[in-house]
Order: structure tokens, then sequence, then C-alpha cells
């Protein structure tokens, strides 16, 4: 058998064997009435459109056929900036998601492979995969927006990132007398301080809800001997206030980290002021001394990145691709380690080989086929992915999220009106995905 | 010698009261893991369902999960708004027209093809056959411009029909592939016997053949459900006024900030359909999906 080997099982010569005689002609009728309706589809919306498409790629913009341009269509698909982007594009697509599918699916079929709860699990996992790229597009969208308040992902950054450079009490204000400089992100006084003097320290620029709700009325520290005592407070009340003076209606700054630098600006003590904004530094040998505010009190708390942005758009188009497509992977993978030979794996453990060893010397290789199928199952996937992008970027950045299959529907619809390149981009996805499926369809033959 | 026993039913001496609690105490970070993965997976679709059951201003200034500080912020409200909004009953409807119709005609015409090439006896019919598989790797591209062109002149433009047709047609390769070599493993003696009874081929064919063909045409139904209820492209680019849900959503899109308490229940609303299907019909589903993993 030639080609139709293609298909595995009994090979095609198994149907009943044609008993010559009178109904010959009879059954070739009913064979054709059969066939009918499939051919007649698959030839109208398939066979006449794709040569159609092969010759209109060689002609102009407009009209039935419009004019010969040869392989102008084809220039322009290598030389217009948007279409490059996509063909790039499609690149990292190929480079990134099916290596990456395949093994996040081969990672999780292995380890759910002897948990009682794999089911729950496997479900969980697949599921995406009944819910359209487009929705899986919105969902994301959702989840990537910018603001951490209200963008999941942006949220959990901002919870990690808060763990290792925690955003400052005060992020935002500014020193309300001139005596107070910024000094490498922290604010110094100038004006030196002695033990048993007094350092006030006064911030403006604090919005009423940016204030610690702890915050009471701010306390003129009475001088302490031996000690430098001072306040941190918002200096500012309704109306505005006396500049630098503790004033009613003024309130303390809490938590606020307080240094005391000597001269040389080498921080000797630290302490954290008081519901009132007090603080006091005790036993002060003498000398002179510059009360600050630590920079990390100004910390910039964590904005979270622009993922739906010009530069991250693809990386997060990719993440959502490799969640609706590992179920596949896992579902597939799993079932092909369901099937393998369990003695294999028993003589190899009993012959003290580790799990690592096991994994990477005999269930890989015994997989390797399934991993193939999945891995060229997705390479075709993704060379032909359109909704998500078209989902999930938004309008602004589809020139840098841009995909062949995106870029072949903005040639020829939505005002491109390039019937065309957009021909000559579709039969370039075609020539891309021949020869993976060709691989795809030569290993099925190879199997049966 | 271990490894020849049927290792299943002997209990090898390692599994001791000891070894088994080691095992477990070692293995509770793989649980963790995978809970805390499984978790992971599940927050988008979470998050999804949420947003839409808040109202666009709650949305505004908080993420969706302030739902659990304040519940009582959740409503109803938006999903009462969506059914009374003509213009999603309208996409929901024609959703179901093209899934369904597609889904009728690809296991009909798919089936009745795959029945010929399975048990008819025809001169070429083995490179009609290797052609028809041939067509697997057309792209749904290669036929968007010509068709439009043939769907404007034809007054196919525009309605249900159209867009379920051009699905049938590109669904049919694989409803073919699937169903041949499914009726091929159909035991051969009764279709003789039938023969010999002197049944005809429209009997057998829907007496035996479509009964005893029900797994497969089963899990080709839902991938083919499945697959056009999820569509865009195709409806993108033969609908203008009948558009199904994907497209109508995507007409909210410019607007997303603003319009997110139409767009999330929305969304919500087209995937509860799959979602349904596939938990009815899981082990079908995952059946087609090892079948034809060429497509």
């Amino acid at each position: 058998m030639t080609a139709g080997g293609i298909t595995a099982e009994p090979p095609i010569a198994a149907a009943p064997p044609p008993s010559a005689g009178p109904g010959r002609l009879g059954r070739y009728l009913t064979s054709a009435i059969f066939l009918a309706p499939a051919l007649f589809m698959l030839g109208v919306w398939m066979v006449y459109p794709a040569v159609y498409t092969i010759i209109r790629s060689f002609f102009g913009q407009t009209g039935f056929f419009g004019h010969w341009v040869g392989i102008d269509n084809y220039k322009t698909l290598f030389t217009t900036s948007t279409l490059t982007t996509a063909i790039k594009n499609n690149a990292i697509w190929v480079a990134v998601v099916p290596a990456l599918v395949t093994a996040i699916g081969l990672v999780f079929a292995v380890l759910t492979e002897r948990v009682r709860w794999a089911v729950a699990f496997k479900t969980v996992v697949f599921l995406p995969m009944a819910i359209s790229a487009f929705a899986t597009g919105v969902t994301w969208r959702i989840m990537y927006q910018q603001d951490p308040g209200l963008g999941a992902v942006n949220a959990l950054g901002k919870t990690i990132s808060g763990v290792f450079s925690p955003a400052g009490v005060l992020s935002s204000a500014s020193p309300s007398i001139p005596a107070l400089q910024s000094k490498g992100g922290a604010l110094v006084l100038k004006t030196a301080t002695h033990p048993g003097g007094v350092a006030l320290l006064g911030l403006t620029g604090i919005a009423p809800d940016q204030v610690p709700k702890s915050a009471v009325q701010a306390v003129q520290p009475a001088p302490k001997p031996g000690d430098v005592v001072g306040a941190v407070w918002r200096d500012f009340k309704p109306g505005g206030g006396k500049v630098g003076v503790l004033e009613k209606g003024e309130v303390g700054l809490p938590g606020v980290t307080v240094e005391l630098r000597d001269a040389s600006g080498k921080t000797l003590q630290s302490t954290k002021s008081k519901p009132d904004g007090s603080f006091d530094f005790s036993k002060v040998p003498a000398g002179t001394y510059h009360a600050a505010i630590g920079a990390q009190t100004f910390a910039k708390p964590f904005g979270g990145y622009a993922w739906l942005g010009p530069n991250l758009i693809v990386p997060s188009l990719l993440i959502s691709y490799i969640w609706i497509w590992a179920g596949f992977a896992m579902v597939v993978i799993g079932a092909g380690l369901a099937s393998m030979p369990r003695d294999v794996l028993e003589a190899a453990r009993t012959d003290g080989a580790t799990e690592w060893q096991t994994f990477r010397r005999v269930t890989v290789p015994l997989l390797m086929p399934v991993l193939s199928v999945v891995f060229v199952t997705m390479i075709i996937n993704v060379l032909k992915v359109f909704d998500i992008v078209y989902a999930l970027a938004p309008q602004s950045e589809y020139a840098k999220a841009n995909v062949i299959a995106l870029a072949m529907y903005f040639a020829a619809f939505q005002g491109g009106g390039n019937f065309g390149v957009g021909s000559a981009i579709a039969v370039f996805l075609f020539l891309l995905v021949i020869p993976v499926l060709a691989l795809n369809i030569r290993r099925f033959k190879r199997e049966s | 010698m271990a490894a020849a026993a049927p290792a299943v039913e002997i209990p090898a001496p390692r599994d001791s009261a000891a070894a088994k609690i080691v095992r477990t105490v070692t293995r509770g970070p793989l649980h963790l893991a995978l809970i805390a993965i499984g978790g992971l997976w599940l927050v988008p679709t979470i998050g999804l369902f949420i947003t839409s059951i808040l109202p666009a201003s709650a949305l505004a200034s908080k993420g969706w999960w302030q739902v659990f500080s304040h519940p009582s912020t959740a409503t109803w409200a938006n999903y009462d708004a969506l059914f009374h909004n003509s213009g999603l009953i309208q996409a929901l409807k024609t959703t179901a027209y093209i899934a369904v119709g597609n889904t009728v005609l690809v296991v009909i015409i798919g089936a009745m093809a795959g029945y010929a090439f399975a048990w008819l006896d025809f001169p070429g019919r083995d490179w009609i056959f290797i052609g028809v598989i041939g067509l697997l790797v057309v792209p749904l591209q290669m036929a968007l411009i010509p068709m439009f062109r043939l769907y404007n002149t034809f007054g196919l433009f525009d309605t249900w029909y159209g867009i379920a047709l051009f699905h049938t047609a590109f669904g049919l390769p694989f409803a073919v592939f699937l169903l041949r070599n499914f009726f091929v493993g159909l035991p051969k003696d009764i279709l003789e016997s039938a023969r010999i009874d002197g049944a005809n081929e429209i009997v057998i064919f829907l007496r035996l053949i479509l009964p005893l063909g029900l797994p497969a045409i089963a899990s080709l139904a839902i991938f083919q459900f499945l697959w056009t209820w999820n569509d865009l492209l195709v409806a993108l680019t033969f609908g203008q006024n009948t558009t199904p849900i994907t497209v109508w959503i995507a007409g909210q899109l410019r607007e997303f900030g603003t319009s997110i308490d139409i767009i999330a229940p929305a969304s919500f609303i087209s995937l509860v359909v799959p979602l349904c299907v596939f938990f009815a019909f899981q082990r079908y589903f995952v059946q087609g999906l090892l079948a034809g993993s060429v497509k």
C-alpha cells in the first residue's frame, strides 16, 4: 500500500471484495451518493479557494484579479515592517511555545502519575482547553492590568516585591522646611544638633489618605539631657498653618525611620517615630549630629509592569497561550505514560536507578514518539495563532504583537483591502504548515 | 527476578509501615506543589467570573479579589442587564445555530464519506481518500479571500449558514479521517451478513454503521461543536450583522475599561456552554484529542 498507510489499522484493501456482476454500476452509484456531499464541499470550500489564493497572490491589490504583479506581494511581505514583525513574532512563538508546552505537559503528567487525586488536578489544568482562545484573551486582559490594585499578575508582583523591598510609609512626602535636604534618597536636617537638643522634621505633600491611621496630634518634644529628641510630623493642617511649628491640628507621622548621623554622614542610631511623631535617641555622647529620615521611608511602591504595553505584550501572549495548551500536552503525554510497559520501569528501579535516572534514561526515551506528536502539533497551532492575539493585545499594540494570521486578516479585511498581499500571506502560512504536517503524518505512517 | 513477576500483586519488602510514612512525608511537597499549580491555573477563570459579578464602579478602583473582603459588592445586575440585551441574545442564538448546524452537517457528511471509504468499493478509492486527508494541511486562511468574494456573489455573506458551511468544509478532512478509521475496525461479519440478508447500503449505514460508530461520532461532534462555538476568525470575516458571541464581545473590546461590566459576564456566558459540554463528555473529548493530534 502506498501512502494509504497513513491511517493505521486494517489497510484499505481490507474492504469487502468487489463481487463482480451486474450490481457493479449500482454500487458505484451508491458510492457516489455517499461521497458526493463531502467531495462537493471540499471542492468548493477548500480546493477551489486554495488554487484561487495561490494565483491571486501574484496579482495586485483590488479587482477580481487586479493586474499581474509577479512576486511583488511576496516582496512586500518580507519588507514591510509590520509584516516582518509578524514573521519574527511567529518565530518567537515557534521557538518558545512548543518546547515549553511539551516540557510542562511532561512534568505535570509525570507528577500526577502516582497521585490519587490526579483527576481533579488534570481537570483543572485541562479546563482552559474548552474555553475559546478569545475568552482566554479577555480573561487575561483582566489579569494583566497594570495597576497592581486591579491586575492580579501585578498584585502578585507587588506582594512579592513587598517582601524584598517594601514600599515606604510616606512614598510621596517632601520636606516642609528648607533645612531638611534630600541626600541619597534620605532627608537630612542641615541644622546640627547636640545631646540635649531637639530636631524637628516637618513633612508636607502627604495626601490625607496617605497619613498612617495610627497618627495622633503631634507634640513638641521636651529636651532631655544626654538625648537627642525630636518629632516627625505632617507640617500642614487645613488652612495651611505655620511652617516648622507643631500646631494644634497637625498630626505626628508614626513608623518613620529616623536616623542619627555624625558629621561625616555615618548613621549611628536609628529608631522609629511614635504615634505622635516623637522620637528619642538616648545616651548620645557629646558631639555634633544630624537627624535624618531614612530613605526607605520614601521608597516608591511597586507600580506594576505594563504587561500589555509594547515591551511585554509578546511574553504576555505566550504565557496565556501556554496556560491554554499545557493541559492538552499533559493529557496526551499522560495517555502515553499510562500505556508504557511497567516492567521496564520496575526493572530500572530494581537495578538501583534513582527516580531521576529512571525518568531521564527510561521514561523520556520511551515517550519520545508522544512528545514529538505534542511538539509538532503545537508548532502547527502557533503558526496559525490568531484569536488570542486579537483579543488580548490592545489595538494600539497590534503592530508589536503581530503574527502571520493576524497580519493576513488585517491586510485583506478590516480596512486593509489588499487581497494581493493577503493572499501572499496566506500562501506563506500554507507553505510553513505543509512540512510540519507532512512530518506528523509520516510518523503516523511509520508507527502503524 | 522481581521485574518478571506481576509487580502489582506482590508487596515489595520496602513497603513497610515506616517506609510508607517516609514516602508520605517526602511526597508532601509534591502534593503542595500540585495544589499550588492547580490553584494558579484556576485563578484566571475565577477572576473572570468574579469580575463578571461586580459593578463597573467597583472595578475601577479595586481588583476583583475585593469580593473576598466585601462580598456585598457582588451582584447579578450585570447578568440581568445582559439577558435584557437583545444584541447579546441574538449573538447567542447565532452562535448556537452555527455550532449545532455545523456539527450536524459534519457528522452526517463525514459519516457518509467515512462509510464509503471504509466499506464501499469504487475505482480510485484509496487515492481520493489520500487526497481528502491531504486537505488537512490547508489552513483556513487560504480560503478567506476567495470565499469572501463567492459569499458576496451567492448571498451567503453575513448569514449563519454561510459561516456554518465554511466550518463544515474545514471540519470534513478530519471527520472523514477519524470516522473512516473507526468504521474500518467494525466487525466485518455483521456487515456481510446484513448484505447477504439483502439490506441495501443506506439501511446498513443507518441501522448498523451509525449506532456502532457512536463513540467516534460523539468525539467528532464534541470537537466540532467546541471548535465552532469558540471560533472568532471565520465569523469575523463572514459576518457583519450576523455575529456569534465571540465577535459580539470583540466589538466591545475597544472600550475595555468602561465596558467591563458587559465584556466579563458575556465572556463568561460564552464559556459556560463549552464548559458544560466538556464536563458532560470529557471522555469523548479526550479520545478525540488523542485520535486527532494531526489536525
